[in-house]
């Protein structure tokens, strides 16, 4: 039956630039149907602004510690009586301004995710083509190593390689090198995805005249291939790297929650919601709160983006 | 006359797309005598499945029946509320599927689903129904039933796969089967087998039977009369001796023309030009007026009645002496 | 099937050589074995002496020969921060992980296998659009917002259940349970659910979709055909054919639970191997973090073992095409 309702494919001319063929695609035309996507779309760039210009909009600046005074300790939100300008969410224990607090924070947050994310986008990738374009040992290795992997959760694995290399590098670590560590330690748990995404397509090029033909005449046939795998994993990559990337800030608010991720003088979102919880009980709960609600909300809104991308580039998995 | 076992009047299905409305199908009349064999052929899509479907009472939306009447056996059944339809189904009418590989719930052993289905429609006790079990097995041709019954189906080749399959249809003794392509899938060695036990079993119970398939040949030598359909229409119904002879509706001479045969000198097979329409886009008038070599102005005006024409009933301006119509026309 | 499981069981082996060199190296070379002995400002012949005694001169593959058998064992070291044997504080810290974690499944199925059914049967429904969005949301929420969340409201605010610790225990053996108490029940419900909430919503997707798919097989419209039931239907014929891989989701999620079990321990301060890992991540405590490892892969392994031999018996169809290979 289905065959019998399908109808003609209208005629068509296909424009031809980059941006021209985007707002031309199914992609946008579906993208423009969803409300919930345009929301969430609006939202991640609200919270990736907001990241940029930190600096610009907190009241404060939360590590700043000239800036913190002791009398400003534990504000409630301004909507309570107690509430006091400019702290419109309240202030922590050191009277830091809770509002800027997530502002700096969501930066660190966003940063280690985005980083996260290309780190292990690039890593999989080069897996992908290396295992997929030598294959042999190479290949059966590099597998093998993705499939053990992918049997252990990306938390646990994240949590190994920071706590193996904290022991490497020995001793206290400054800021910036957590910072580092944690990039790493997210982008080695998360390689595995691209790396298999890749090495099919590759397999699937690798055996085309083109390939053989370039051989033949002596270009550089991997580079040639490259120009043809990496347009058909664009889409399929995108869509990892969007969903990832909710799973990177997770990932990263989770090791900062446990203690071994970014430390409280510069604090991410993680590392807010583990100083507030201790104040859970006393009633403070906005010094929790606030940052939790900020983690939901962005993540959630990247997981929608992420779900609509999959949806849209893949229509036939709906 | 005696009453038929099944009276179909004037049905109508469609579905609803986001596209209108798709007329599956648009007013069909046909009885089933007890005991006799209708064959209903036609390409794929004609509408020959949803027939069956509908009288079963298996029409899932988006589809619908949108008119006409079902009666079995004097009873009215195209309107019963599901539940009843269900005890309906099974009961009085038993169905078999084209893939006997995919009919059988692959997870239960055979005894559970004859048993159960058994169970549903008879009094009968456990034991009783794993008797009557092994006795339709037995019927239907499998050997060693009382040790077979307890495998899986997957231990069944497909054609003793189907015969599990009639023994399920035949699980309550119904009054009329529906066999939707019931050999397409099978072995050609086997099909023959599958087509004589239908015939046997429907002789020796008095059983009506319509015979759904796009196969000529299982229909010359099964069916007692045959339905030719085409986009959602009977073009020709008659006995199958006349209508395979001598076909009168132009869709049905292509058909006919396209059955190889032994005693036939024609070295090569007729083919009717052209495809069948999209139900999207079915002609006005005769559905079948673009492919149609004696074609002529009414057919693309005028949809074409049924009308009795010797033993046969044709749907074609062709066969229709009356004045009063064709002066419509001018 | 016999060779079947042999094959499995030789794969299973391999993976568990892969996690024991990634462990050994972690053991040998990110930790210092010698650091296990000795205090910090021992002098440095003393510990050239220790060294020696510990057999770190060795070539490296008789040092790996030698960490395997004592692994195998169950020796792991000393803990830098308790000095005492790991294996002994894993042994003890096991039962609460596994009770937890046995909980939080169970959780999860349950509710995961009902929610799942209801809304394929009937996904139209409101209550079905409902649990659409909780399943959403359990994927977004990370699981330490949701303990925090539920501390908040069932154990700040409303003070029904305790927020941290096991309660009262109840030692069987060497086991120690809480699944006996009263109190050691209810200090089970809150990391359970937070725990087993992001499995739930992936166990209801899955049999969300695998109902759909399946009421739309030959078999099951053979089914109708045949005049079932509705009941039967759904529950007899497409429930039980949704649940060949909702089992191979619960048993192999089992070993995530096990892992992300170290999220809610430290949420909740439950005295299982997780919050052990954690602090032997922060405190950089190698010998536990390499037998933590050792243990999960194992536990990883055995359970996906076993996943393989309970879908023969699930689906016939296997049990004979393993016999006879295709």
């Amino acid at each position: 039956m289905a065959d019998a309702i399908q109808a003609a494919p209208a005629p068509h001319t296909a424009p031809t630039t980059w941006a021209g063929r985007f707002f031309d695609s199914d992609v946008w035309a579906s993208f423009k149907r969803s409300k919930l996507t345009m929301a969430a779309a609006l939202l991640t760039a609200l919270f990736m602004a907001s990241a940029i210009l930190a600096g610009i909009l907190s009241p404060q600046d939360p590590f700043d510690p000239a800036q913190l005074e002791l009398m400003n300790s534990r504000l409630p939100p301004i909507w309570d009586a107690e509430g006091q300008m400019p702290f419109m969410l309240g202030t922590d224990e050191q009277g830091r301004d809770i509002l800027s607090a997530i502002l700096y924070g969501l930066r660190i947050s966003l940063t280690v995710g985005i980083l996260g994310v290309a780190f292990s986008a690039t890593l999989g990738i080069t897996l992908g083509l290396v295992a997929g374009y030598i294959g042999g040992t190479v290949d059966a290795i590099i597998m093998r190593i993705a499939d053990v992997q992918l049997t252990f959760p990306a938390i646990l694995i994240a949590l190994l390689v920071d706590g193996v290399v904290k022991s490497v590098l020995g001793g206290q670590l400054d800021e910036m090198t957590t910072l580092s560590v944690l990039v790493f330690s997210i982008g080695l748990s998360f390689w595995v995805q691209y790396a298999r995404t890749v090495r099919g397509s590759v397999m699937v090029e690798k055996n085309k005249d083109y390939i053989a033909a370039a051989r033949l005449i002596g270009l550089p046939a991997p580079v040639i291939m490259l120009r043809h795998v990496l347009p058909n994993v664009l889409g399929p990559v995108l869509v990892i790297a969007t969903i990832n990337l909710a799973l990177a800030i997770i990932t990263e608010a989770t090791l900062s929650f446990l203690g071994t991720g970014m430390p409280e003088t510069m604090p991410s979102i993680g590392t807010l919601i583990r100083i507030g919880n201790n104040y859970l009980f006393s009633g403070e709960w906005w010094i929790v709160a606030f940052p939790g609600i900020a983690l939901a909300v962005l993540v959630l809104a990247i997981n929608l983006l992420g779900d609509w991308l999959r949806d849209a580039l893949n229509p036939k998995l709906r | 006359m005696t009453q038929p076992v099944l009276s179909v009047r004037d049905l109508r299905v469609e579905f609803v797309t986001r596209r209108g409305i798709l007329k599956a199908i648009d007013g069909i009349s046909f009885d089933i005598g007890k005991g006799e064999v209708l064959g209903v052929v036609g390409e794929s899509g004609a509408g020959k499945s949803v027939t069956g479907s509908a009288v079963v009472g298996l029409i899932d939306p988006p589809g619908r029946i949108a008119g006409g009447e079902i009666w079995l056996s004097g009873m009215r059944i195209d309107n019963l509320p599901p539940e009843e339809m269900r005890r309906v189904r099974g009961k009085r009418i038993g169905m078999i599927f084209q893939d006997p590989l995919t009919s059988l719930n692959p997870l239960y052993r055979v005894s559970e689903q004859l048993i159960e289905t058994i169970r549903t429609h008879t009094n009968l006790s456990a034991s009783g129904a794993r008797k009557r079990a092994i006795d339709l097995l037995a019927e239907v041709g499998i050997p060693a039933p009382e040790r077979r019954i307890d495998s899986y189906p997957h231990e069944f080749s497909g054609g003793m796969r189907q015969r599990v399959v009639i023994a399920l249809a035949l699980c309550a003794e119904p009054e009329l089967i529906i066999a939707d392509e019931p050999t397409t899938a099978l072995d050609v060695s086997v099909q023959a087998q599958i087509i004589s036990l239908l015939k046997r079993l429907g002789r020796e119970h008095g059983t009506a039977i319509m015979l759904v398939t796009h196969d000529m040949g299982v229909i010359a030598e099964t069916a007692d009369r045959v339905a030719v359909m085409y986009a959602g229409r009977i073009a020709e119904i008659g006995p199958v001796r006349d209508v395979v002879q001598n076909p009168l509706h132009p869709y049905a001479k292509g058909l006919m023309g396209a059955i190889p045969s032994l005693e036939s000198d024609a070295n090569r097979l007729v083919q009717i030009p052209g495809s069948m329409p999209r139900l999207s886009a079915i002609p006005p008038g005769c559905p079948f007026n673009p492919r149609c070599p004696y074609v002529f102005d009414r057919c693309r005006v005028e949809r074409p009645e049924p009308i009795q024409h010797s033993e046969h009933r044709v749907a074609c301006h062709l066969y229709d002496q009356s004045p009063v119509r064709s002066e419509a026309v001018a | 099937m016999f060779a079947f499981i042999i094959r499995r069981a030789l794969q299973a082996i391999g993976v568990l050589l892969a996690v024991g060199i990634i462990s050994f190296a972690m053991f040998r070379f990110a930790g210092d074995p010698v650091n296990q002995i000795v205090s910090l400002d021992t002098p440095a012949a003393e510990r050239e002496q220790v060294r020696r005694s510990l057999g770190l001169d060795d070539a490296v593959p008789v040092q790996f020969a030698r960490y395997l058998g004592q692994a195998v064992r169950g020796e792991f070291g000393v803990s830098y921060q308790f000095r005492q044997p790991v294996s002994d504080l894993l042994a003890e810290r096991m039962p609460a992980t596994l009770e937890l974690a046995l909980c939080a499944t169970l959780f999860a199925t349950g509710f995961g296998v009902l929610m799942g059914v209801y809304s394929g049967l009937k996904r139209d429904s409101l209550l079905a659009k409902v649990f659409q969005t909780i399943s959403l949301i359990g994927i977004s929420l990370p699981t330490f917002l949701i303990g925090i969340l539920l501390i908040y409201l069932f154990a700040v605010t409303l003070g029904w259940l305790p927020s941290y610790g096991r309660g009262d225990t109840v030692r069987l053996g060497w086991w120690s349970t809480g699944l006996l108490t009263t109190s050691g029940l209810k200090a089970l419900i809150l990391p359970s659910i937070t725990l087993g909430l992001f499995q739930m919503t992936l166990i209801m997707r899955i049999v969300r979709a695998e109902m759909l798919e399946v009421l739309r097989t030959d078999y099951i419209k053979f089914a109708r055909a045949r005049g079932l039931t509705t009941r039967a239907i759904h529950f007899g014929h497409a429930l039980k054919n949704t649940l060949v891989p909702v089992i191979t989701i619960v048993g192999l999620q089992f070993g995530s639970v096990i892992a992300f079990a170290i999220i809610t321990e430290t949420v909740f301060q439950w005295p299982g191997m997780g919050l052990l890992f954690v602090q032997a991540v922060q405190n950089v405590d190698i010998p536990i973090m390499a037998a933590y490892l050792m243990l999960v892969a194992l536990i990883f392994v055995v359970i996906n073992l076993a996943v393989d031999i309970l879908y023969t018996i699930v689906d016939p169809r296997l049990r004979t095409s393993i016999r006879q290979p295709a």
